[in-house]
């Protein structure tokens, strides 16, 4: 029958998208790998040596520069999944958790940048902060001199990591719920005397981090190595190592870019070094957590315990939303001087002078998240449709291939990227920046509809199928249909990470291709805190508007529907 | 060994005895660029600058039909490092860097690798206008331009300060020094190697030095430590009074201001005599900011563009940098409102309209008048602030 010699076409999809996210990862980390031991032809280097490591270890700047690299992801990782924990043991099944829920999940998709920005600004020693408690309260009628902002051990870098990470684990976290047998466990362990957040730590927990253990190494790897965040509130004196080794790319002299390669190793190096630290500590907890287990001990602090969830739950996300309040009154601000908790004037003057510039930025910047969105749902859906139809899959054990590149640090792979598309002479422009973005959006939208997709009730296909429907017009008329809901999900999911891509834009896009983020990133150097606010709320705004669309579009389409809504 | 020879002989076949396009053909350059895009890689981080380029692009447009793209720098020697790159991996037409706003360091490192379009300059038709006698526009960082950049706004070091809080002038470093030394944490100035923060070390070692001729020649082993021991000795002194102790420095220029206007310092250097009073009046400064220059005098230089070898819209460049330098162009740039930057050109070589046009600009409140600028210092040999940067990035760049 033809659609049996039809039916394998399918089969090919799932390998083309895991060579669509690794191959350009292998391909940058073998690219990084060659300059590093001083093999780069571009520039009459073929001698392999350890020249760029020497180079490197004389560098004053790399012991502090890796120390803070490590320092700062593992305190971000540890302090976002222990706030994760306290909040969701604390208050789940509670109508405050519902509400932290609501509050947090489209602070997801805020772009790191935008809401570092915001941060910089509440809590500078002349941020908002200070200002709403100045001089009635605190006296200072000038500033005073406190490094917050880029402190030498990078706390507030942490804490901008912590205010971005804590979405998202939260929102890898609650997925899980449903399958860890939340409310059941939690109700069996309060009656039997256990408080509420010790009760859901002994129980549910464990099943909980089973599944988010992946995201919790992704937070752990980028929060190491991301840049655009340390730019803007990491020290400089010197910056953490992913931030040296941007500045080395972009060195004029060009055998400083075998330096950078011999960097990006050791950041490599360093992430996988943390990773392991991370995997032993887990051993060492749960050999703790089982004997407390077993101890039986009901619960100490509980209400403390339940308090501070709550506390750092709303401190992070109130960061945020304060944050960004500020850059929208920076934006439309006239004269604004310390101690003044808002401006002197209000005026349209910013939005009228970068308004065309940022239309252009806008259109750029949503071309490529519409592309490369389409690409990665069009390889997402082909695989879990091959999945489904011959069971070829990139199922639970291939998990974690999905994963593998956001475990692998930017500055690891993207130098060597970039290297090697000029050694082949590639042209730089928006297709390589594309598909640099490939690879970043499609695990996430990857992971966004799988669990939707697989969790569709075939019986639907059978009906279908007996009906006399084939596998295409089950697929196209059937299931998605059903999964729009969840597709628009992983859209939106898709296009507010390529909006927030910074590094691959940069180094890939050879500086023609602009888009709101990197925009924001270059205004940032100038500090000038009006261009910042209308760059970083455009950006935020492309960010968000598809997750509204995705919200209110099912509701519209299915207004007679109210199965398919999935509220 | 043959083929190498070969390419060779190719390479030395294709040096030009005169650019292509060839400026001297003016009509020719002109149709040539008609339709052509320009990508303009200039520095992004202030937006008075970045609205005067998007300015500029609409007006060569609408004259020439050149488009033209600012692509927005974080540093120029990003730009830079994309031509050495093209040029290593033998991308020779058609690069990605049409336009470079550069000057100093760069412009020599560039120069010397053979990485520049021209000479095109002095064959542009405004450059009868250019005041080629009284601005230093034919020495960048005292290495001859022989045309291979051209000029398009003057530049010189003032001191911005809240008069509300710094009231009187400072006459030299020592002064500054004693100030910041009574006002701990109120100054600070761009963490080197910017541009800016780089010019500050210059302007103190030329403001420290009884003898300023050895830094017009190439610094050497034997004269580099002793010409800048006094630098050295002042920076030990002021670093632990710099705002944050010295343990965190503002990235850019244009980021002092912000901190004057949050009130975190009350004194910062700019290399633009009118970026104060564009400043006030885009409210990125308050009212009370005033400049001032040192007793002897403060650096000064001007600003180029230079096209890079491999440009694929030479001729669309070329038209850019010749309405940078058109009185229509350099008596919008000198409005403070707008940008507020010097103008290269000879008022005596304009007619009376177009002087009309720059009589009519006021200074502005902040800016001081040619008179009060005082007399402008030379830029010392790029190999001097190449090694003082180095240098300051080793003693306090990665001191935590």
């Amino acid at each position: 029958m033809s659609d049996r010699t039809m039916s394998k076409r399918l089969a090919w999809l799932p390998l083309l998208t895991l060579l669509a996210m690794l191959g350009p990862v292998l391909a940058g980390v073998l690219g990084t790998l060659a300059p590093a031991f001083g093999y780069l032809p571009a520039v009459g280097q073929t001698d392999w040596t350890l020249d760029p490591f020497r180079k490197l270890s004389d560098w004053p700047g790399v012991f502090s520069a890796s120390r803070l690299s490590l320092t700062t992801g593992l305190a971000a990782t540890a302090v976002s999944l222990g706030i994760v924990v306290l909040i969701t043991a604390g208050w789940t099944g509670t109508r405050a958790f519902a509400r932290i829920e609501r509050l947090l999940s489209p602070l997801l998709s805020v772009p790191h940048a935008a809401a570092a920005f915001g941060i910089a600004f509440l809590i500078a020693p002349s941020g908002w902060i200070a200002r709403a408690f100045s001089p009635w309260f605190t006296g200072w009628d000038r500033p005073p001199d406190l490094l917050i902002v880029q402190d030498t051990w990078g706390l507030t870098l942490t804490a901008g990591l912590i205010a971005k990470e804590v979405p998202f684990l939260m929102l890898m976290t609650l997925a899980t719920l449903g399958q860890a047998q939340n409310s059941q466990s939690r109700m069996v362990a309060q009656s039997l005397g256990y408080g509420r957040v010790s009760g859901w730590i002994k129980t549910v927990f464990p099943r909980v981090y089973a599944q988010i253990r992946l995201p919790v190494y992704v937070v752990l790897a980028y929060s190491m190595s991301v840049v655009d965040v340390a730019v803007i509130l990491g020290p400089n004196t010197p910056p953490t190592l992913s931030v040296q080794i941007v500045r080395w790319m972009s060195d004029p002299d060009l055998m400083m870019r075998l330096q950078a390669a011999a960097a990006a190793l050791l950041q490599l190096a360093l992430v996988v070094a943390a990773l392991v630290l991370w995997r032993t500590l887990e051993i060492l907890v749960s050999g703790i957590g089982l004997f407390l287990i077993r101890r039986g001990n009901r619960g100490v602090l509980e209400t403390i315990l339940r308090i501070s969830g709550m506390v750092a739950a709303l401190v992070t996300s109130l960061s945020i939303i304060l944050g960004l309040a500020s850059l929208l009154i920076w934006s439309f601000a006239g004269l604004w001087s310390f101690p003044d908790a808002i401006p002197d004037s209000l005026t349209m003057r910013s939005w009228m002078r970068h308004g065309d510039s940022i239309i252009g930025s806008f259109g750029q910047t949503m071309a490529i998240a519409s592309i490369a969105t389409l690409i990665a749902l069009v390889l997402t859906i082909g695989s879990l449709e091959a999945e489904h139809r011959y069971g070829i899959s990139l199922n639970a054990r291939s998990t974690f291939l999905l994963y593998l590149p956001l475990m692998i640090p930017q500055t690891a792979f993207l130098p060597g990227l970039q290297t090697l598309m000029l050694g082949v002479g590639a042209k730089v422009g928006i297709v390589p920046v594309i598909a640099a973005h490939v690879v970043f959006v499609l695990p996430y939208v990857f992971l966004s509809l799988g669990a939707p997709f697989r969790a569709w009730d075939t019986r639907y296909a059978s009906i279908a199928g007996a009906l006399g429907s084939s596998a295409d017009r089950v697929l196209w008329r059937v299931r998605l249909p059903m999964l729009l809901r969840p597709v628009l999900i992983a859209t939106a999911i898709g296009f507010a990470v390529s909006v927030g891509q910074y590094l691959p834009t940069l180094l890939i896009g050879g500086g023609r291709v602009q888009t709101l983020t990197t925009e924001a990133v270059a205004l940032a150097s100038g500090g000038d805190r009006r261009a910042i606010g209308v760059y970083g709320l455009g950006q935020t705004l492309a960010a968000l508007l598809p997750f509204a669309i995705a919200t209110l579009l099912p509701a519209m389409i299915w207004q007679n529907r109210r199965g398919l809504r999935h509220e | 060994m043959k083929r190498s020879l070969l390419a060779c002989a190719f390479a030395l076949a294709a040096l030009p005895a005169f650019a292509t396009p060839n400026p001297s053909d003016w009509d020719a350059v002109v149709a040539e660029a008609n339709g052509q895009t320009v990508y303009w890689n200039a520095w992004g981080g202030s937006t008075t600058t970045n609205d005067f380029i998007a300015w500029a692009g609409s007006r060569v447009l609408e004259d020439y039909g050149v488009t033209l793209e600012h692509v927005k720098l974080t540093d120029t020697a990003d730009a830079v490092s994309r031509v050495v790159a093209e040029k290593s991996a033998g991308a020779d037409t058609d690069g990605a860097i049409d336009m470079i706003w550069i000057n100093g360091a760069n412009f020599n490192a560039m120069k010397e690798a053979d990485l520049l379009f021209g000479p095109f300059a002095e064959q542009l038709p405004n450059w009868q206008f250019v005041d080629a006698e009284g601005k230093t526009v034919q020495t960048d960082f005292t290495v001859p331009v022989e045309g291979f950049e051209a000029p398009w706004a003057m530049a010189q070091v003032v001191f911005v300060h809240d008069t509300a809080r710094l009231s009187e002038p400072l006459g030299d470093m020592n002064a500054l020094l004693e100030w910041a030394k009574a006002n701990p944490g109120r100054f600070t100035f761009p963490q080197p190697p910017d541009f800016l923060g780089t010019t500050f070390l210059k302007q103190a070692l030329i403001d420290l030095s009884d003898d300023t001729s050895v830094l017009q020649s190439p610094a050497t082993e034997e004269n580099y430590a002793a010409a800048t021991a006094p630098l050295w000795a002042f920076l030990e002194e002021l670093t632990p009074n710099l705002w944050r102790e010295g343990r965190a420095y503002p990235q850019t220029g244009p980021r002092q201001l912000q901190l004057i206007s949050d009130g975190e310092v009350d004194l910062a250097i700019s290399f633009s005599p009118g970026e104060a009073s564009a400043a006030i009046a885009n409210f990125q400064l308050p009212e009370t900011a005033r400049t001032f220059v040192l007793d002897n005098g403060t650096l000064g230089n001007a600003s180029f563009v230079a096209i890079p070898y491999n440009s694929g819209s030479a001729a669309g460049a070329m038209v850019l940098a010749n309405f940078l330098m058109s009185p229509e162009a350099q008596a919008r740039q000198q409005d403070p409102n707008i940008l507020g930057y010097g103008t290269v050109l000879n008022m005596d070589a304009l007619d009376a309209d177009q002087r009309a046009a720059f009589d009519a600009l006021e200074l502005g409140v902040a800016t001081l008048s040619p008179a009060d600028l005082g007399s402008v210092q030379a830029e010392p040999h790029p190999s001097w602030s190449e090694r003082i940067a180095a240098e300051w990035i080793d003693r306090y760049g990665v001191a935590e």
